[in-house]
């Protein structure tokens, strides 16, 4: 089970959170014209990346604050935790 | 009966308490503080069970957790358990053990005629010989299989004991109790470190109770007995006894499987059986020890054939001897250990050693106590049935290529030791990667991931003096890193005997002209052949030999059989050992029983039950419930000898026609709030909302990304900035995460708050002709007319002095009103409601009744909403703003969600009118056509409409637009149903929606 750092509560398990998917996709702007493949690939596309990744998860039983975690997928190893307003550097 | 194998005295246990126990439904009686196995051997046991494939006798071959054998069936206060090893099995009062894969019994096994039809039984047996033909599986091949093979019987009972978990953090968790474990523990403990000692056994001190050393001027023994004794009186360390480390997870999680009461008759009362502990250790010591290696020879799975450190584990802690002819084959000194307490015992063993000329101190003691020695000796078989009889042994050539000519000696048991193999199966576990030893023929933990040390015999050093100075080091390091306080340990005095290298000797050469079966894995019934024809074969990973033969799998994990497995792969291929490498190591180390795993979350606590406050009235009157997620709903009130089906209909006519009101406390309900509040919902649902007026409520649908419908629900405008929304019961907790996905990532410029008030609010609908008749009862002083509330109106009222909010809103289709109060008052209003509705007729109506209403009236929910359908598929499209972006619109133009045959929802009436519709039945054009016949559609909700008292279903249909008025088929193959039915509108009652209206 990870132990990931809430920068909201501090290290926590993982059970009290659940995934949300790739940190640096970004929703389109509402009402903006773009096209299928870009949509597509915001809806849709994501690469599974072996290595360093930025994604979200949301400490549901706990804050219920949405998060940044840069995580290794191969190692699980936690690099670095981000608030949602905080910008992926 | 006396015990004929116990010596006079000697070994740790209490001899003054005698304990009586049944094996193989005979009597036999052994000490407190012996194992099942131990105390079969005093009683001269040593058939236990038959094996796995081909039911050769099996005795025992280990004396812990390393066993590959003696697995029995346990009895115990009137529970069974399959699998238990005997030489863990603590022995208690009224124990009861069978032997498993036997069949009619131990001594006669049928199945043993495998093993003379073993040529039909090779490597890889199950995929090769059970294929054909095919109707022989199920009939002959697979009854016959599951009673011959396999190991115990699971219990099909409830089990009524009790398992537990437990989350613990320390600073340093230390795995066994040996030396290195316990000097580990001592030094990290006196650093002031946060320490949790486990070890695997009932006993502390691992080797030290077995070994002759001297610690400072204690015993070995005495030393681990005053270490403990210390560590338990400090209130920083956690000592625990049968507790098991048995997994290594990600970001230095272990779990420990405590045995709490599995030693005792019965669990005291309040005590769980078993205890699972989550440890999140900031360091990790390791100190597993070995297990030592057999060597292998011609029938060497034969009874009395074991590990030589089990013979003398035998001897020293429980004062049993496993034989009185004893023979020691080795390749090492561990041998002349065992040898030297046989003789101390009064028992003259034989020691055959694969070295020529070995020379050290061990050695010169055994030359002084008489002991017969022979060098350059192998045993080439065992000869015997059921029990070692005698042995063959050769002389062997300097090569270890030729034997000599083969001598029979006469033994009771044959002790082997080939030297040590560390255990590394949790560092593997952690993500070690693993490096081959050559000094010791074996893998050894190597580069860490994570933060985990090995200690002693785990990590290949097997001095005592080392261990120790390595162990008291480490424990100092690691703990002072983390509490900054150093309180270093003297280090104590080693005596021990020193001995000399081993022979890299692991197989005896078969002689010519025998074909003996030799066994590299005891559990599996794997012998070099196997490995040799899977081989042959063209397997070549060790992943896949393992697979094909089964080498190591099981609940040993290849304890025993692994490096000779690794040894035979490498000698075939002409390879070194690291070169093969090892099969991958997988918690759990050992077996867990399920329960443990389980821990408290079985029947009523594998999860909340949520009941709404008005849950006691509903109780009292006659309510059948059905689980809604966690919720319990009211399915329907029983009235008499009424069926689910007859209630729900009296149920849903009386709404139609008088009044009904129905428990609605499980919607969830989100309050939104902040100047930004109007725009988060005009963005999140399809609809426009900047417009809607304090006061209102409006219907609304949300997508996800995709364009598929999330949920649907009212929101309500309760004032400026202040909303109210209503969710289905089941996305309750997806709806306010996705509101909060889009607050504080994707539009954190938006002010607004949300938060779930499902709770904070109960609530009731009152729905039908009359239901303003009661309103009017229940609010006296509000205008609840037509005009002052009109459809989608809401008002705040005083429900007898309780605060109460009105919303006019309908799924029933009729007109209908929704009461929410705050909870504490749901059952205060409920009773009000039914007491103000008595005269217009009011019943309570579950939730087959509202679904009956809202399907014939062909109002979506769940079964529509099922996270596969568009707007336009449940006819919602109405809904969609062309003005405005929305969540998930730009999906919506994708060419098949546009497609003009696209699905659509539409009512199912049978031609009969009487023939009730399966839900998930398909509908078809042709039901006489060829398989697979083209599926048009499903059946999402069905029903018995009340309003024209036929059957009537919902269905998603293929181009559902142009289909009114078709006829097709419904078909169900799962309950052997076709139906000729009539597609019409989805709204069967009321279609210009005038009833919610007036």
């Amino acid at each position: 089970m990870l132990h990931i750092k809430c920068p909201h509560c501090g290290m926590r398990s993982q059970n009290e959170f659940s995934y949300g998917g790739d940190a640096t996709v970004k929703r389109p702007e509402l009402g903006k014209e773009i096209s299928d493949q870009d949509w597509d690939n915001f809806v849709y596309n994501r690469k599974s990346l072996r290595g360093k990744h930025w994604e979200l998860w949301q400490h549901l039983s706990g804050c219920r604050q949405w998060i940044k975690v840069q995580r290794d997928t191969a190692t699980h190893e936690i690099f670095k935790t981000l608030k949602a307003n905080e910008e992926i550097s | 009966m006396t015990q004929s194998f116990r010596l006079e005295s000697g070994g740790l246990i209490n001899r003054d308490k005698k304990i009586s126990f049944k094996f193989n439904g005979k009597n036999y009686y052994g000490y407190e503080g012996d194992t099942l196995a131990s105390a079969l051997i005093a009683n001269g046991v040593h058939l236990i069970g038959r094996s796995f494939k081909y039911h050769r006798p099996r005795g025992f071959f280990g004396a812990g957790v390393d066993e590959p054998y003696a697995i029995v069936q346990l009895y115990r206060n009137g529970e069974t358990e399959p699998n238990i090893k005997a030489t863990e099995q603590e022995l208690f009062e009224g124990l009861e053990a069978k032997s498993v894969n036997c069949w009619p019994s131990v001594n006669f096994d049928v199945g043993a005629i495998n093993n003379f039809l073993k040529i039909f039984l090779p490597a890889g047996f199950y995929y090769k010989t059970f294929m054909w033909p095919k109707s022989f599986w199920y009939k002959i091949y697979e009854p016959f299989i599951r009673r011959a093979a396999g190991l115990g019987t699971a219990s099909i009972k409830h089990d009524k004991e009790r398992y537990e978990h437990k989350y613990e953090y320390c600073d340093v968790l230390i795995t066994g109790s040996g030396p290195s474990g316990l000097a580990s523990a001592y030094s990290a403990a006196k650093n002031g470190a946060k320490v949790i000692l486990a070890e695997d056994k009932s006993r502390f001190g691992g080797t030290l109770l077995t070994s002759e050393v001297n610690i400072g001027n204690q015993s070995g023994k005495e030393w681990a007995d005053s270490i403990i004794s210390e560590l338990k009186e400090m209130p920083n360390v956690t000592v625990k006894n049968r507790s098991q480390v048995f997994g290594y997870y990600d970001h230095n999680m272990l779990v420990m499987s405590e045995r709490i009461s599995d030693h005792l008759p019965k669990t005291k009362k309040f005590h769980p059986k078993q205890r699972l502990w989550y440890i999140r250790a900031k360091e990790v010591l390791i100190s597993s020890g070995s297990i030592e290696r057999p060597i292998v020879f011609g029938n060497n799975d034969t009874p009395g054939v074991m590990l030589s450190s089990a013979a003398k584990e035998y001897m020293k802690v429980y004062g049993v001897l496993v034989g009185k002819k004893p023979l020691v084959f080795t390749n090492n000194d561990s041998g002349y250990e065992t040898a030297i307490e046989f003789k101390k015992n009064g028992i003259d063993p034989i020691i055959l050693d694969t070295r020529k000329e070995p020379q050290s101190e061990i050695i010169e003691e055994a030359k002084n106590m008489n002991i017969n020695i022979k060098n350059s000796y192998v045993v080439v078989a065992a000869q015997g049935y059921k029990k070692v009889k005698s042995a063959d042994i050769a002389k062997i050539s300097d090569n270890k290529e030729e034997l000599g000519s083969i001598e029979n000696i006469e033994c009771d048991c044959i002790c082997v030791s080939g030297f040590w193999t560390p255990t590394i199966h949790l560092a593997s576990q952690s993500g070690n990667k693993t490096k081959f030893n050559e000094d010791i023929d074996a893998f050894v933990p190597g580069i860490s991931k994570q933060n985990e040390k090995t200690l002693g015999a785990a990590n290949g050093i097997y001095t005592l003096e080392e261990t120790l100075k390595d162990s008291f080091e480490k424990g100092n390091q690691l703990s002072k890193k983390i509490t900054n306080n150093e309180n270093k340990v003297s280090f104590p005095n080693v005596v021990e005997k020193k001995s000399t290298v081993h022979d890299k000797f692991w197989c005896v050469p078969l002689p010519k002209g025998k074909n003996y079966k030799r066994f590299l894995d005891f559990q599996n019934d794997v012998a070099v052949s196997d490995i040799e024809i899977a081989l042959k074969e063209g397997y070549r990973s060790i992943e896949h030999v393992k697979r094909y033969t089964t080498l190591g799998m099981a609940t040993d994990q290849g304890k025993t059989s692994n490096l000779n497995g690794l040894q035979l792969v490498s000698k075939i291929e002409n390879k070194v050992v690291p070169a093969v490498g090892h099969t991958t190591f997988r918690p759990p180390y050992s077996p867990v029983s399920i329960g443990a795993i389980v821990g408290r979350e079985v029947g009523k606590h594998s999860k909340p039950t949520r009941k709404s406050p008005m849950h006691s009235w509903h109780e009292k009157n006659n309510a059948v419930f059905v689980d809604a997620g966690v919720w319990l709903r009211p399915r329907y009130y029983k009235r008499g000898e009424e069926n689910l089906f007859e209630a729900s209909k009296r149920e849903a006519k009386n709404v139609r026609t008088n009044v009904g009101v129905c428990d609605v406390t499980t919607l969830g309900k989100i309050d939104i709030k902040g100047p930004d509040a109007a725009e988060l919902l005009n963005r999140v649902y399809t609809n426009a909302w900047l417009k809607l007026p304090v006061g209102k409520a409006r219907y609304g649908v949300m997508l996800r990304e995709d364009g598929i419908v999330m949920d649907d629900g009212t929101t309500t405008r309760i004032s400026e900035n202040h909303y109210h929304m209503t969710t289905t019961t089941a996305q309750a907790a997806n709806v306010l995460s996705h509101l909060e996905y889009y607050l504080q990532l994707v539009w954190p410029e938006l002010n607004v708050n949300v938060v779930s008030t499902t709770e904070q609010w109960a609530g009731a609908a009152i729905a039908g002709p009359k239901s303003r008749e009661v309103l009017k009862k229940l609010f006296p002083k509000s205008d609840v007319t037509n005009e002052g509330l009109p459809f989608m109106g809401y008002m705040e009222g005083d429900l007898f002095g309780v605060k109460a909010k009105i919303f006019r809103i309908s799924f029933s289709g009729e007109l209908a009103y929704e009461v929410n109060v705050e909870s504490d008052n749901g059952y205060f209003m409920w009773e009000k409601i039914i007491e103000a509705g008595e005269e217009f007729g009011i019943q309570p109506y579950g939730t087959e009744a509202l679904s009956t209403l809202r399907i014939e009236m062909g109002h979506v929910a769940g079964s529509e909403l099922d996270g596969r359908t568009i707007p336009y598929d449940n006819s919602l499209e109405g809904l969609l703003s062309k003005k405005k972006d929305f969540i998930g619109k730009r999906s919506l133009s994708r060419k098949a969600f546009a497609a003009e045959d696209r699905q659509k929802i539409v009512g199912v009436v049978p031609l009969d009118k009487k023939t009730s519709i399966p839900e998930g039945s398909h509908l078809v054009k042709d039901s006489n056509a060829p398989l697979p016949n083209p599926k048009l559609g499903y059946i999402s909700a069905s029903c018995w409409s009340v309003e024209y008292d036929n059957p009537f279903s919902l269905a998603i249909l293929k181009d559902g637009k142009n289909m009114i008025g078709e006829k097709l088929f419904v078909m169900s193959p799962l309950k052997d149903k076709v139906i000729p039915v009539e597609i019409v509108s989805s709204h069967y009652v009321d279609p210009k929606g005038e009833r919610v209206r007036s």
